[in-house]
């Protein structure tokens, strides 16, 4: 039996039903000037934006006219159940939830259940890209549904063949059983409940019956990965599909003036060589012969278009472009700080990879995809072929964190496909995945607290970062929503997103946050927790500072001024577990900060060994973590810590540096991801018990880990950091461009 | 052609390639061994670490022309059969993959430092410099103790 959810699908175009609170629109704040003497108790914050819809909520939004189609499942004779999600797999863990998900709502052992990733589904319309910490949000509901629904059904024939009434029935096991107690294996109902005319409505269980949701499960495909079996996209056999690399320009987006290939084209095992038109492309038997051929290419090339850029001038921009403050520092206390963050590569392990069959009326592409309509509807443009001709298959990600959201290795591979007429099998090498592949862009951020008789009266934030390209689909969604966005005026989609993504957890009185963007063309992405990282990162050093400022303790102080019950439980379970404000032998130190997005929150408390100021170490996390509901506590956990290291690095030592229109990093042996000698030797999570339905998890883990460990920094050191990484040389001999 | 014959996960093997040829490749593109991932193809991120004779190499960085007659074990050839090695069954307690695409290589390093070394100590494992960008690390320490402590 294959049964989409029993929802009914609402015809394209139909309006979406707004939901109460959507029709809030938040004012340019008012400028109000708190009269000293009069401010007693902490000066309330209107809501943010983000509180009100955040960006998460909008990609329900824009998913919802087709939420009733989401989830395809199938029950199996053999009694397994498949569920075909529309969303990507990159290590986030979603598979296992939603098989989870799945596994509670029909009463099945979780081994019973597969998640296959479905391919570009273009009838889901904006419901296929997974980011924003969403998929759990907003799978929660519909995967539930359609099980429940697929269990009316297995019920529903259970009763037909065995002529008793469906109220006298239960599930478990995988089986229906009978009221004699006699069982009846899901696997011999599937064909008979296929069969069955009528609307099959059931309401899922309420969550205070779930036995399987919310404790802590492993990965349904661990064993697979520590055996070595598990496929990834260059692991496929496609046939005819060869090892293909390309040699690519010395600055970003530099293009092919002149090639001289008849060294490589003699070469072992080289089978075709063409121009495309982001390099020259080279296939060969083998990787590795591919490679050599790749570099005894003679290539001259046109320029690129940055340049003339480097860090010095890109900061330099940045600057010019930060927004002025609104609030002038009269008559009050105040506390103004200025942080620079270098440019991040996502630096997934698997390099930007995907396999491409095009032929002259169709074609086959295999990667991994987080937005595979928009990545489809690209190809089939670039390759000259009706969408229709199209199949994207959606394979498992080596990685991600943001990263494939955008489909640049796929679109290539078609091209080289196509301008070879063969089968590729494209990857990107390590350097090339560093300089030519995406970053977190650079950002410069101004901040302004004032304060007067104890209280916080405003709180500014002006955010000035290199252009974030959204062009996977985002953009849509935004426009599709537009209506609704709790933003005024006519903001850009990156603004848009900005005030939908962050929000200061505080109580400041008058707060105001404001992103300027600087376009320049290169190539960026969302890197996990798209601004928040460094713009909540950067606030939580600022509330340190404001804390000490006011005679504060960082703690006391976040806990007068956090607006809700929840966000201090998170934060007191840190203080509590993690032993607050214990001695510290010197150059050691505590940092801790906050952190609310997408419904979710958590704090973070970390010790750090700054001994040596040019060498530190973060020994010791303490995490807690709401998420509403979690629906895989073991699962989460992961995240948090995955959030955790992303933190250390990029903190400490992971960056960028940009020359001449390049980045100088080409490898893990420059680009300081953290190894295990920089990570905590004592990690400890904390899930707080489910309160409500489920928030985001998959970026929440970073901002707050980035707080606290410049702000231990900060403590350890004495010098509060103001660029990041911290410790940043190009401490390597780049490799030639 | 040159041809190399050697032994992978316990069969023998004979190939045509140029000598300077990275082991990976041949076991990737010539064997159809897919189990040793690229991530960097310069012995950095060591997502591909395997065993030659029994010690840690990186494929990556290791001509085939090296490995003619001697034994290379991969991830694959880890396990005895169904029967995983503890190393793997640590992983699975653990629960340590996230995207899985280094832990091959992690737990080939692990496996090959816990035939050398009973005692397994933090500095130990903090010599193990296999890049993880999901960043497992914590749970790849507390699963090569429980290794340890079960070998
Ligand atoms: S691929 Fe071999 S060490 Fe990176
Ligand atoms: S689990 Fe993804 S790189 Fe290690």
């Amino acid at each position: 039996m294959t049964c989409d959810n029993e929802v009914p699908v609402p015809a394209a175009g139909a309006p979406v039903r707004r939901r109460r609170f959507l029709t809030f629109l938040v004012a340019a704040p008012v400028l109000t000037v708190a009269v000293p003497g009069t401010a007693e108790a902490v000066i309330p914050t209107l809501p943010q934006p983000a509180e009100i819809l955040d960006l998460g909520d909008v990609l329900i939004l824009a998913g919802t006219p087709t939420a009733g189609a989401l989830a395809v499942l199938s029950v199996g004779e053999d009694g397994v159940v498949t569920l075909d999600l529309p969303r990507a797999e990159v290590g986030q863990g979603i598979t296992t939830a939603c098989a989870m998900l799945v596994a509670e709502e029909l009463d099945l052992p979780l081994g019973q259940v597969r998640v296959t990733l479905a391919d570009a589904r273009p009838e889901l319309l904006m419901n296929q890209l997974t980011g924003g910490s969403n998929t759990m949000r907003s799978v929660y509901g519909p995967i539930r549904q359609a099980a429940a629904a697929a269990r009316a059904r297995l019920l529903a024939a259970a009763a037909e063949q065995h002529g008793v009434e469906v109220s006298g029935l239960s599930t478990r096991d995988g089986a229906v059983i009978l009221p004699d107690g006699r069982p009846v294996l899901y696997g011999l109902l599937t064909s008979a409940a296929a069969q069955l005319t009528g609307v099959f409505a059931a309401q899922p269980k309420p969550a205070s019956e779930h036995r399987l949701v919310g404790t802590p499960q492993s990965r349904i495909d661990a064993r697979a990965m520590v055996t070595g079996q598990f496929r990834y996209t260059l692991d496929q056999d496609v046939p005819g599909a060869m090892p293909t690399v390309v040699r690519r320009p010395p600055t970003i987006n530099g293009s092919v003036k002149s090639v001289d290939s008849a060294v490589a084209r003699a070469m072992p095992g080289v089978l075709a060589i063409g121009v495309v038109p982001t390099g020259v492309a080279v296939v060969a038997e083998t990787f590795g012969q591919a490679m050599a051929a790749r570099d005894a290419l003679k290539v001259t090339w046109n320029p690129g278009t940055i340049d003339a850029l480097s860090d010095k001038e890109i900061r330099a921009k940045l600057k010019a472009a930060t927004l002025p403050f609104v609030v002038p520092p009269l008559l009050t206390q105040h506390l103004d700080m200025e942080f620079d963050f270098a440019f991040v590569s996502h630096a997934p392990m698997e390099t930007n990879s995907a396999i491409a069959d095009v032929r002259d009326d169709r074609a086959e592409i295999w990667a991994g995809l987080k937005s595979p309509i928009v990545a489809r509807q690209t190809i089939a443009a670039a390759i000259g072929l009706p969408e229709s001709a199209v199949t994207v298959h959606v394979m498992q990600g080596g990685g991600s964190f943001g990263r494939r959201l955008f489909f640049d290795a796929a679109i290539e591979a078609a091209q080289i496909s196509k301008a070879l007429r063969r089968p590729v099998k494209l990857m990107w090498s390590r350097t090339d995945d560093m300089r030519h592949g995406r970053a977190r862009a650079a950002s410069h951020h101004k901040l302004r607290a004032t304060f007067a008789l104890g209280n916080v009266l405003t709180f500014e934030h002006r955010v000035a970062s290199v252009e974030t390209d959204f062009r996977h689909g985002l953009g849509e969604v935004l426009t599709a929503t537009a209506a609704s966005l709790p933003v005024a005026g006519n903001l850009s989609f990156a603004q848009t997103v900005f005030l939908t993504t962050c929000k200061v957890p505080y109580n400041f009185g008058v707060v105001t946050s404001l992103l300027n963007e600087v376009p320049l063309r290169m190539h960026t992405g969302s890197w996990r927790s798209v601004y928040s990282a460094n713009t909540r990162g950067a606030e939580e050093v600022l509330v340190d500072q404001l804390a000490a400022k006011m005679g504060k303790d960082p703690v006391a102080f976040r806990r007068e001024y956090l607006k809700t019950a929840r966000q201090r439980a998170v934060l007191n379970k840190v203080v509590a577990e993690g032993d607050w404000g214990r001695a510290m032998p010197k150059g050691f130190a505590q940092g801790i900060a906050f952190h609310d997005e997408y419904k979710s929150c958590t704090a973070c408390l970390v010790e750090i060994d700054a001994r040596d100021p040019q060498n530190p170490r973060v020994v010791k996390a303490v995490i807690a973590v709401d998420v509403g509901r979690p629906i895989n506590p073991r699962g989460l956990e992961a995240q948090m810590l995955g959030g955790l290291t992303d933190a250390i690095s990029t903190t400490l030592r992971a960056g960028l540096h940009i020359d001449k229109g390049l980045p100088l990093e080409g490898s893990y042996s420059q680009f300081h991801y953290a190894r295990q000698k920089d990570t905590p030797k004592d990690v400890r999570i904390f899930v707080m018990p489910a309160t409500g339905e489920p928030g985001g998890a998959g970026e929440l883990g970073v901002p707050a880990a980035v707080g606290a460990i410049a702000n231990a920094y900060a403590r350890a050191t004495g010098v509060v950091p103001r660029s990041f990484p911290i410790i940043f040389p190009v401490d390597f001999e780049p490799f030639p461009r | 052609m040159p041809t190399y014959t050697f032994v992978v996960n316990g069969k023998p093997v004979t190939v045509d390639a140029p000598a300077d040829l990275a082991l990976l490749w041949v076991l990737r593109d010539k064997l159809g061994v897919r189990g040793p991932k690229f991530g960097c193809g310069i012995g950095v991120c060591r997502a591909c670490t395997s065993h030659l004779n029994g010690a840690e190499i990186q494929p990556c960085v290791t001509p085939v022309a090296e490995c003619a007659g001697q034994e290379v074990t991969t991830i694959e050839g880890l396990a005895s059969g169904e029967d995983l090695h503890p190393v793997q069954e640590a992983w699975l307690e653990q629960d340590v993959a996230q995207c899985g695409y280094c832990q091959p290589g992690q737990i080939m390093a692990a496996a090959a430092l816990l035939r050398t070394k009973k005692e397994i100590s933090d500095e130990d494992v903090d010599r193990i410099a296999n890049v993880c960008r999901c960043g497992t690390y914590f749970r790849i320490r507390q699963a090569i103790k429980s290794a340890a402590a079960k070998m």
